[in-house]
């Protein structure tokens, strides 16, 4: 190893070190409260001062999963001993399950318009970022840095004419409408993203297959796509990731059939105020498949986040 | 390279001919190819522009469709400029926007300094760090009103912990002088990482030889760090700052579920009060005229900013 006169000193390092996982462990906690509220009894998690150890009790992901309703003792006593440990959680407080929430309804929805819109705006996103990035498309300029001014409208601004449109075409709160919807504002996203990653593919190996008799769409599929794979897989997680997140457009146009989890989620109360285990238990299993998956994208994050524009 | 090879081949074959041999020309492809996303693009974005700036001339309601539409010209665009409520919006969300950035510059900025050092598993911890900027901020937002309970909330124990105030005493999103600073410090907690990741990128990208070179001239420390990486960041920087600064005016989902605008309207930032003017009051010809006047601004800053950001960059 050479010897450089720029490299940061051993104390330097650990003094640096030493901050930012301070830094760290203190952004950290408000998640790990997440996840430790989603185990907690509802005394336990509004106890004062905030208990860090505490016994585990699954009772807010029973609460989140079910609907339940009080009876009195004499009614419980004839129902006999409860049959399941979910039943017999319930009971403690004199209650009885009656049904299942909504909350298994609400989070398919967010899994089916997360990848149906994934699915379509990578699609139409993969086959314009190729356009864009071999073909001569007149007003190229243009039409990119339209499809970019397309994310700086409030998203409140444009629900207003979608609302009254959707209304007309029967597509508010249904599923193909939020993926329209979602599709249409992950593409800026899609486009700019994998127009950069094509870029990027030497455009000498789809020449050389265009020469051995290939035409424009075999090139494209059995040359270009192989390679631009890695860059299509963390598109889409982005393009996932945001639709996965969004609220403004799911509160406003969704109130049932089509409802994701985010506006669901807050909406989570129990008997005699907030049942904050359930919606802390809700937000987990919201929250974490993001996590995981943050963790898998952590080399193409800097790129998604700014559409493409460092690249590191 | 000047015309590519392949499109050299294909330009030198007749058209009728290239058909039959390759298939789609290549021009073909490309419309066929860039026309679904423009056309979707037209149909959710243009489109209902368009019918926005339509509606904005109008006294339209959405919630009495029977009613007859009258055509009242820019009134709803003096009503609106003229309003208070309007500019109080304004003054909370240009309070938000402010503060949320030049916190998250500044940490943002010093955390990427401070993981430029190399530190052994460096890339883990800012891995870590990254984790709130990619979740859902509706239900982070909401969970933060749990964070931020007087007498119950771990923010409150926080305070106490470190300045013995009651946390009993004082309540962070319900009070008017407050509110406004618990969605600043909400926003940072989760944006902080984003100006961090995209100053890191900044830091790295500055060659090690110049400092090299400047050590040989035997520049400072703190010379190195004002005249190399001030100016080297500098453009990244200001991407970051741009990024921000759109996303934050457009703010709605983490502050709506934080305060929900309140107390009173301190915290109603601009797309908190148009969504009450449009889905709450059903003004929908007022909202428009209001969403109208957010977009341009948007676009018009977006825009003055941008040429900076170029001229800062060709420098």
């Amino acid at each position: 190893m050479s010897f450089s006169i720029t490299e940061p000193s051993p104390r330097q390092k650990w003094i640096a070190g030493t901050l930012v996982i301070a830094y760290a462990l203190l952004t950290l906690i408000p998640l790990l409260w997440i996840i430790a509220t989603g185990f907690k009894t509802p005394s336990d998690a509004i106890a004062y001062p905030p208990k860090v150890i505490f016994s585990p009790s699954l009772e807010g992901y029973v609460n989140l999963f079910t609907s339940r309703s009080r009876v009195t003792p004499e009614d419980l006593a004839a129902l006999g001993p409860p049959t399941t440990w979910y039943d017999a959680i319930v009971r403690q407080y004199d209650m009885v399950i009656t049904g299942p929430s909504r909350y298994g309804e609400r989070f398919l929805n967010s899994v089916i318009i997360g990848f149906g819109s994934t699915f379509l705006s990578v699609f139409l996103g993969t086959i314009a970022a190729y356009a864009f990035s071999r073909f001569k498309v007149p007003l190229k300029d243009d039409l990119l840095f339209f499809i970019l001014s397309t994310r700086m409208m409030p998203p409140i601004a444009v629900a207003i004419p979608i609302f009254l449109m959707y209304r007309q075409l029967g597509l508010s709160d249904t599923h193909l409408g939020m993926i329209f919807l979602y599709t249409a504002v992950n593409l800026s996203l899609s486009v700019w993203l994998l127009k950069g990653f094509i870029d990027e593919i030497p455009i000498e190996y789809e020449e050389a297959a265009l020469i051995d008799g290939y035409t424009r769409f075999q090139a494209f599929y059995k040359i270009v796509l192989p390679q631009a794979a890695t860059g299509i897989a963390s598109t889409a997680i982005f393009c996932l990731i945001f639709a996965w997140n969004e609220y403004a457009f799911a509160a406003l146009l969704t109130s049932g059939t089509a409802q994701t989890a985010p506006p669901f989620i807050p909406t989570i109360i129990g008997t005699g105020g907030k049942d904050w285990p359930a919606v802390a238990a809700g937000a987990t299993l919201f929250l974490v498949p993001i996590m995981v998956f943050t963790i898998l994208l952590r080399k193409h994050l800097l790129r998604g986040i700014t559409f493409g524009a460092v690249r590191k | 390279m000047s015309e590519p090879m392949a499109r050299r081949i294909a330009s030198a074959t007749p058209s009728g001919l290239a058909h039959r041999i390759r298939g789609l020309s290549d021009r073909t492809i490309a419309w066929l190819f860039v026309a679904p996303t423009i056309f979707l693009l037209l149909a959710v974005n243009i489109f209902p522009l368009i019918w926005t700036i339509r509606l904005s001339l109008t006294d339209f309601r959405t919630n009495r469709p029977n009613n007859p539409v009258k055509f009242v010209g820019i009134e709803n665009y003096k009503k609106i400029l003229t309003d208070v409520d309007t500019w109080t919006s304004l003054q909370s969300t240009a309070h938000f926007l402010i503060w949320t950035i030049v916190l998250q510059v500044l940490i943002g900025f010093t955390l990427a300094y401070l993981i430029n050092k190399k530190f052994r598993g460096n890339d883990l911890w800012t891995t870590l760090i990254v984790l709130p900027m990619m979740l859902s901020p509706a239900v982070v937002g909401n969970f933060w009103t749990f964070l931020y309970q007087p007498q119950i909330g771990l923010f409150n124990y926080f305070i106490e912990f470190f300045s013995g105030t009651d946390p009993a005493s004082f309540s962070m999103i319900g009070e008017v002088n407050l509110a406004p600073w618990a969605i600043v410090i909400v926003d940072t907690w989760m944006w902080t990482p984003f100006v961090m990741l995209i100053c890191l990128a900044g830091l790295r990208s500055i060659p090690s030889s110049i400092y090299e070179a400047a050590e040989c001239d035997r520049a400072s420390k703190w010379r190195q760090f004002w005249t190399i990486t001030i100016p080297m960041v500098l453009p990244f920087l200001m991407l970051a700052v741009l990024f921000r600064g759109i996303e934050n005016f457009k703010m709605f989902d983490l502050v709506v579920q934080l305060t929900g605008g309140g107390p009173g309207s301190t915290t109603q930032l601009v797309s908190i009060d148009l969504k009450r003017e449009a889905f709450e009051k059903w003004r929908t010809g007022y909202a428009s005229a209001y969403a109208v006047i957010l977009f341009v601004t948007v676009f018009g800053l977006a825009s003055i900013y941008v040429k900076a950001l170029n001229k800062v960059k060709d420098r």
